[in-house]
C-alpha cells in the first residue's frame, strides 16, 4: 500500500541536490529517440544517478556527444561543489581529486570504488602537508567530495570510507617521521588499490567452482565480476548455458550476451518479465551488486529483487558476487528506505504528462533471498557481512 | 574424610536438570595444569566464598586442607554464580551431579559446584552467588573464575576439577594449621551452632544462611553430609553465613529445597498455593506478605545496607521497573555502599567486598529476580573488585570502585542511549506511523527526539494487562503534543495494517538474536512480521548475553497472580474471588517472553544497527574489552 510509506512523501519533497545530472539533458544514447526527458512529472526525479550512466557510458553504449555532454556537465560542475574547502585545496594545489577520479573512472574495466582509491592514493602522493594530521584531514576533504559528487553510488561511498579506515587504521605514533608515515600510507594504498583490483579476479576463481558441467546460469545486470565469473568458467573448459535478462532500460542483457558470445558461451536472452516463466530451467541466479548492506542484503540494478524472490520460491540458489569494498554501512529496512537513484527510462514513444514514470534504477533484496555471496574475502553467507563491517569499522 | 565421601557420590534422581551439564571445570586450582583453563577467564574475586551452595553440607568454608593447598584451594568462582538471572534458579542438582565427581575435599565439592554451574548453557551473570568468605589462607592467591565465566567454561573438564580434587587431597596431607582434628571441629562446630542460635534468637534470619544454602544445595543432603560440611564451619566467622546464597539456577520444584531456602532467606516468603504445573520451576510468592514484612526490618538488618535494602523495597513495590532504571539504581545502591564500606581487620578487601556485594544481590534477587541487565552489571562490578591491583589503599580502591561505576553506569548506559537515538531518528521518516508495545526507556528516547527534530509522525501505544505500562509512556507523549493511539494488544492485528514501523524494547538480546522482553512482544513482533511491517529493537549492548534460550519456559519471572485477577479501580470485577483456592484453577502471569530473531529486522544498539545474527559478533569484540579486562 503506497501510501503506507513514508517515502512517496519523500519523492514529492526531496530534491537532493545533485550536483551535475540535474542540468544534464537526459542521454538520448541507447536509441535516437526523440523522447524529451524530464516529463514535467509530479515526480521530479531529476537526481539522475550518475553512477548508473557512467555505467553506460562504460559500455560504449552512449554517444559521442552525450559523453561529451557528460564531461562537459562535470567540469562544469566542479564550481559548484558546495566543499569549499575542496575549492580551496582544490585551487591551491593543482590537482583535484574530482578531476583524478574521473579520469580513472573512464577506463571501462575499472570498478569506480578502485577508481576513487587510486584518485585518494594520488592525493596522498601530490599532498603538501607536513603533518599526519594535515594529511589525514586531507584525505577526509578529498573522501568527502569524492562522495558528495555522486551520493547515490554505493560503491563509492563504501570504497572511500574503507580507505580513510585502511589509512588511519595505522596509527600516527607509529612513525616519528612524517615521511616514512606519509610512504607508508602511499603504500597500504596502492596496496589497497591492488587488491581491489585483483579482487575480481579472486572471486572468479572461487566463483566459478560452482558452475558445475551442463548447468543453465540465470544473470541479471552488467556485473563486470560476474563476466569475469563466467569467463573463468568457460575457459577451464566447463560446458553451461547462461540465461540473460535484457535489464531494460540499461540494455544490460544485450551488451552482456554481447560480451559472452565472445568467449563462446551459448546465451539465451529474455525479456525481464519471463524470469518466472524459465525459472524453471535454470539451476541459479547470478547476479552483481552494487552495494552490500549491512544486513547481508544487497542492493542491485532494479530487477534483482523480484528475480530473487521467483528464485527463492523456485529453490534455486541466488550468489552473489561482490568485491569487500562494496561492504556499506547502511541498513534499508525496505525499498524506499536507500537514497534514490533515478534513471531516465526511455520507452520509445512519447509519455503523455500526467502520467509517473518509476524510474529509480536499482532495488534492496533482503538476505534472506540470497543464498551466498562471493567476495575477495571468501565464499561468505549473507548474515557474515555484518560481522566483517563491525571487525572492520568498530 | 569417608562421610564427605559417602555425600559426594549420591545424586538425586529427582532433581531436573536444566541446561547441558559439563563436567566441573572449575578453574578453580589457579597455579595448577588446569590454570591453562583459567587464564581466559578473568579472575575475578578471590573471595573466600569459594564454596558455591551447590555443594553439599554446608560448604561455607574451605576446608582447613584446602587451606594449605592454597593455589590448588580455589574457592569457587561459584560466588559469582549466585546470580539468577530472571527467576533462573539452578537446579541444586547440579552440585549433587559434581558431588559425584569430586572426591574428597570440599575443594572439590566447590570446584563441582563452580563447574555445575557453568554449564548451564549460559553463562550467567555473576549473581549474588554467596559464598561465604573463607578464611583466605595466607598462600591463597587464587582467583576464582568470575561466575560470568562460569557459563563460558563448560568445556573445562572434570579433569580440572579432579586435579584440584587431587591436589587438595595432597595438600590435606600435609600438616598445616588447618588441619584440626574432627573432635576440635565438631567441638568448633558445636559451639558455633549455639552462637547461630543465639543469634537466630535474636531474630536474625540471615544467621541460617549458611546451612540453610548448604541444604537447600544439596537435595540428598543427609546428616553425615552435614558434618563434614560444619567441620568446614570451623575456620568461618558466623556472619559469613549469611553470605550464602542459593544456587542462582535453584529449581523450586522441590518443596524441601525450597524449605532450606527459605530458611536461609532474609525475606520471608511464602508460596502460592496453586501453582502452574510447567512454572514450578520458578519461584512464586506471595507478594503481600513480603513489601509490609521488609518494611519492618528495615532497622533490623545489619546485613544489608540501607541504600540496597531501599532499592529492594523498590524493587518489590513495583516502584522501580524497566532495565535500565533498576540496573541504575542498583549501581547506585552500590555505589553509596561502597562509600559506606571497611575493609574488617584480617581480611582482604576484594574478596571481603565480593562477599558483601553477593549479599547484597541475594538480597536483591529475593525482592525481585535480577533482569540480565542488572546480571551484566553485578558481573562488572565484581570483576572490577577482582581486577583492583592490590596495593591500593582503601580509600584509593574505594574511589576508583566509585568512579568505575559511574563510567559504567554513564558510557554504557546513559550515551549508550544517546547514540542509539541518533541512530534510530534515521529510521523514522515524515509521514510514519510508529508503533511501541509497553514502556521502553529507549524507545521514548527516540519518539522524543524525533518530534523534537521536527519530523512528523503518530505513534500507536500499545499496552497489555495486567501492568498496563503504556500508560506511562503515553501520559509522557501527549504531554510533548505528539499524536498517539492507545490500543490494548487484542486489537494489534486490526491496528498493524496502519503501522509502517514497530519500535521495541528489550530486556536483552540473546546471542541467537532472539529478543527477550516483556510478555506480549512477541505477539507484537509475530504480526507486524506478517502485515510486512519493519520490526526495530532498540537494546544497550550492555545487555547482550551469551545465553541462548528456545523458549519463554525455561528462564522466566513469575509475577503476582492476584494481579491477574483483579482490575484495578474496579472493585466490583472480581469474580475470582471466590474460588482463588480452588485446586483447579491456577494463576499464571508471566513477566517476560521470547522473540525469534526472524520477526526482528535490525537491532539498533551502541554499536550501530546491526542485524540479529551479529549479536554474538558484537559479545564477542567488545565484552571482552569492557567488562573483563576493563
Amino acid at each position: 500500500m503506497w501510501w503506507r510509506s513514508a517515502s512517496f512523501i519523500l519523492d514529492r519533497n526531496d530534491n537532493p541536490p545533485q550536483p551535475e545530472s540535474r542540468h544534464l539533458t537526459p542521454p538520448s544514447s541507447h536509441m535516437a529517440d526523440t523522447n524529451p526527458n524530464p516529463n514535467p512529472n509530479p515526480n521530479p526525479i531529476n537526481n539522475i544517478s550518475a553512477y548508473y550512466q557512467t555505467r553506460a557510458a562504460h559500455h560504449g553504449v552512449v554517444t559521442s556527444d552525450w559523453l561529451a555532454q557528460a564531461q562537459a556537465a562535470v567540469g562544469r560542475d566542479q564550481p559548484s561543489d558546495s566543499d569549499t574547502s575542496l575549492k580551496s585545496s582544490a585551487s591551491e594545489k593543482p590537482f583535484s581529486v574530482i578531476e583524478e577520479f574521473n579520469n580513472w573512472r573512464k577506463q571501462p574495466d575499472l570498478a569506480e570504488a578502485v577508481a576513487a582509491i587510486r584518485a585518494l592514493a594520488s592525493v596522498i602522493r601530490s599532498s603538501e602537508a607536513n603533518t599526519i594530521a594535515e594529511l589525514q584531514s586531507e584525505l577526509k576533504s578529498a573522501s568527502d567530495s569524492l562522495k558528495s559528487w555522486d551520493r547515490t553510488s554505493i560503491s563509492l561511498t563504501a570504497g572511500c570510507d574503507l580507505f580513510m579506515r585502511y589509512i588511519t587504521r595505522t596509527s600516527a605514533f607509529e612513525y616519528e617521521d612524517f615521511n616514512s608515515a606519509k610512504s607508508r600510507f602511499l603504500e597500504r594504498a596502492e596496496k589497497f588499490g591492488e587488491i581491489s583490483y585483483k579482487a575480481r579476479k579472486i572471486i572468479a576463481m572461487l566463483g566459478q567452482d560452482f558452475i558445475f558441467n551442463g548447468c543453465t546460469i540465470l544473470v541479471h545486470g552488467f556485473s563486470r565480476v560476474v563476466l569475469e565469473i563466467l569467463k573463468t568458467a568457460a575457459e577451464s573448459r566447463k560446458v553451461f548455458r547462461v540465461l540473460c535478462t535484457e535489464g531494460r532500460p540499461d540494455r544490460t542483457g544485450l551488451r552482456f550476451a554481447n560480451e559472452l558470445a565472445k568467449v563462446d558461451v551459448p546465451v539465451k536472452l529474455l525479456i525481464d518479465s519471463a524470469v518466472a516463466y524459465s525459472m524453471d530451467e535454470v539451476d541459479m541466479v547470478f547476479v552483481g551488486a552494487d552495494g552490500v548492506v549491512e544486513s547481508g542484503g544487497i542492493i542491485n540494478m532494479m530487477g534483482t529483487y523480484q528475480i530473487a524472490l521467483v528464485a527463492k520460491t523456485m529453490d534455486k540458489p541466488v550468489y552473489v558476487a561482490a568485491e569487500s569494498y562494496k561492504f556499506a554501512r547502511l541498513y534499508p529496512l525496505d525499498q524506499k528506505d536507500m537514497v534514490p537513484a533515478a534513471r531516465p527510462i526511455d520507452f520509445g514513444v512519447p509519455i503523455p504528462s500526467k502520467v509517473e514514470v518509476e524510474t529509480s534504477a536499482r532495488d534492496y533484496t533482503p538476505p534472506q533471498y540470497l543464498t551466498l555471496l562471493f567476495t575477495d574475502l571468501g565464499v561468505l553467507t549473507p548474515s557474515v557481512v555484518s560481522d566483517e563491517l563491525i571487525q572492520l569499522y568498530l | 574424610m569417608d562421610p564427605r565421601r559417602q555425600s559426594r557420590t549420591v545424586i538425586d534422581p529427582k532433581v531436573r536438570q536444566v541446561g547441558f551439564f559439563a563436567p566441573p571445570d572449575r578453574s578453580q586450582s589457579v597455579p595448577l595444569p588446569q590454570s591453562s583453563t583459567s587464564p581466559p577467564l578473568s579472575d575475578l574475586s578471590p573471595s573466600g566464598n569459594s564454596l558455591s551452595p551447590v555443594m553439599i553440607p554446608p560448604p561455607r568454608t574451605l576446608p582447613p586442607p584446602n587451606r594449605l593447598s592454597s593455589p590448588l584451594n580455589r574457592f569457587s568462582g561459584d560466588s559469582v554464580n549466585a546470580v539468577p538471572v530472571g527467576s533462573y534458579n539452578p537446579s541444586p542438582s547440579v552440585g549433587d551431579f559434581f558431588e559425584e565427581k569430586s572426591v574428597r575435599s570440599p575443594d572439590r565439592r566447590r570446584s563441582g559446584g563452580g563447574g555445575g554451574s557453568g554449564k548451564f548453557a549460559s553463562s550467567l551473570p555473576a549473581g549474588g552467588f554467596e559464598m561465604p568468605p573463607e578464611v583466605k589462607p595466607k598462600s591463597l592467591t587464587t582467583v576464582s573464575v568470575v561466575s560470568k565465566l562460569q557459563g563460558n567454561v563448560t568445556d573445562v573438564d572434570e579433569k580440572v576439577g579432579e586435579q584440584s580434587g587431587e591436589s587438595q587431597d595432597v595438600n590435606s596431607k600435609q600438616p598445616l594449621k588447618e588441619k584440626t582434628s574432627k573432635a576440635e571441629r565438631r567441638a568448633l562446630q558445636e559451639a558455633q551452632r549455639a552462637a547461630k542460635a543465639a543469634a537466630k534468637a535474636g531474630g536474625n534470619a540471615v544467621a541460617n544462611t549458611k546451612t540453610g544454602k548448604a541444604n537447600s544445595v544439596q537435595k540428598k543432603d543427609n546428616a553425615s553430609s552435614i558434618a563434614p560440611a560444619e567441620k568446614r564451619v570451623v575456620d568461618h566467622k558466623d556472619k559469613d553465613r549469611k553470605k550464602d546464597v542459593p544456587h542462582p539456577r535453584m529449581q523450586f520444584d522441590d518443596a524441601t529445597r525450597v524449605e532450606k531456602a527459605k530458611k536461609r532467606a532474609v525475606v520471608k516468603q511464602t508460596e502460592v498455593r496453586n501453582r502452574v504445573e510447567l512454572f514450578r520451576h520458578l519461584p512464586q510468592f506471595e507478594h503481600k506478605t513480603k513489601l509490609p514484612h521488609l518494611e519492618i526490618n528495615f532497622f533490623g538488618l545489619n546485613s544489608v545496607h540501607p541504600a540496597v535494602y531501599k532499592v529492594g523495597l523498590r524493587y518489590l513495590a513495583g516502584d522501580i521497573s524497566g532495565g535500565n532504571a533498576r540496573c541504575i539504581a542498583m549501581l547506585q545502591a552500590f555505589q553509596e555502599s561502597i562509600m559506606d564500606y571497611s575493609t574488617p581487620p584480617e581480611r582482604a578487601l576484594n574478596r571481603d567486598l565480593t562477599a558483601k556485594i553477593n549479599s547484597y544481590v541475594s538480597f536483591l534477587i529475593e525482592c525481585r529476580p535480577l533482569s540480565i541487565s542488572m546480571g551484566n552489571a553485578i558481573k562488572f562490578v565484581k570483576s572490577r573488585i577482582a581486577n583492583l591491583p592490590l596495593t591500593l589503599s582503601e580509600s584509593e580502591v574505594k574511589a576508583t570502585l566509585l568512579s568505575e561505576i559511574s563510567t559504567f553506569i554513564n558510557e554504557k548506559i546513559i550515551l549508550a542511549d544517546k547514540v542509539i537515538v541518533r541512530h534510530a531518528v534515521m529510521k523514522v521518516s515524515d509521514g510514519d506511523v510508529l508503533l511501541t508495545y509497553g514502556s521502553s526507556s529507549a524507545v521514548e528516547m527516540i519518539l522524543l527526539h524525533s518530534h523534537e527534530l521536527g519530523k512528523r509522525f503518530r505513534v500507536v501505544i500499545v499496552d497489555s494487562r495486567p501492568k498496563l505500562e503504556g500508560r506511562l509512556l503515553l501520559r509522557r507523549l501527549v504531554g510533548k503534543g505528539i499524536s498517539c493511539t492507545y490500543v490494548h494488544i487484542n486489537a494489534i492485528s486490526y491496528i498493524m495494517h496502519e503501522v509502517t514501523r514497530v519500535f521495541l524494547g528489550a530486556s536483552s538480546v540473546l546471542a541467537n538474536g532472539t529478543v527477550y522482553s516483556r510478555v506480549g512482544t512477541a505477539c507484537v513482533a509475530m504480526v507486524a512480521n506478517a502485515c510486512g511491517v519493519p520490526v526495530i529493537v532498540c537494546c544497550e549492548a550492555y545487555k547482550f548475553h551469551e545465553r541462548v534460550q528456545l523458549d519463554s519456559i525455561c528462564c522466566n519471572e513469575l509475577g503476582d497472580p492476584d494481579a491477574i485477577s483483579k482490575v484495578h479501580g474496579r472493585e466490583e470485577v472480581n469474580y475470582l474471588k471466590d474460588i482463588a483456592d480452588n485446586e483447579s484453577l491456577q494463576l499464571l502471569n508471566l513477566t517476560y517472553d521470547l522473540t525469534p530473531s526472524d520477526y526482528v529486522s535490525m537491532i539498533i544498539t551502541d554499536y550501530g544497527m546491526i542485524p540479529p545474527t551479529s549479536v554474538p559478533v558484537i559479545v564477542r569484540e567488545f565484552r571482552k574489552e569492557h567488562i573483563w579486562s576493563g
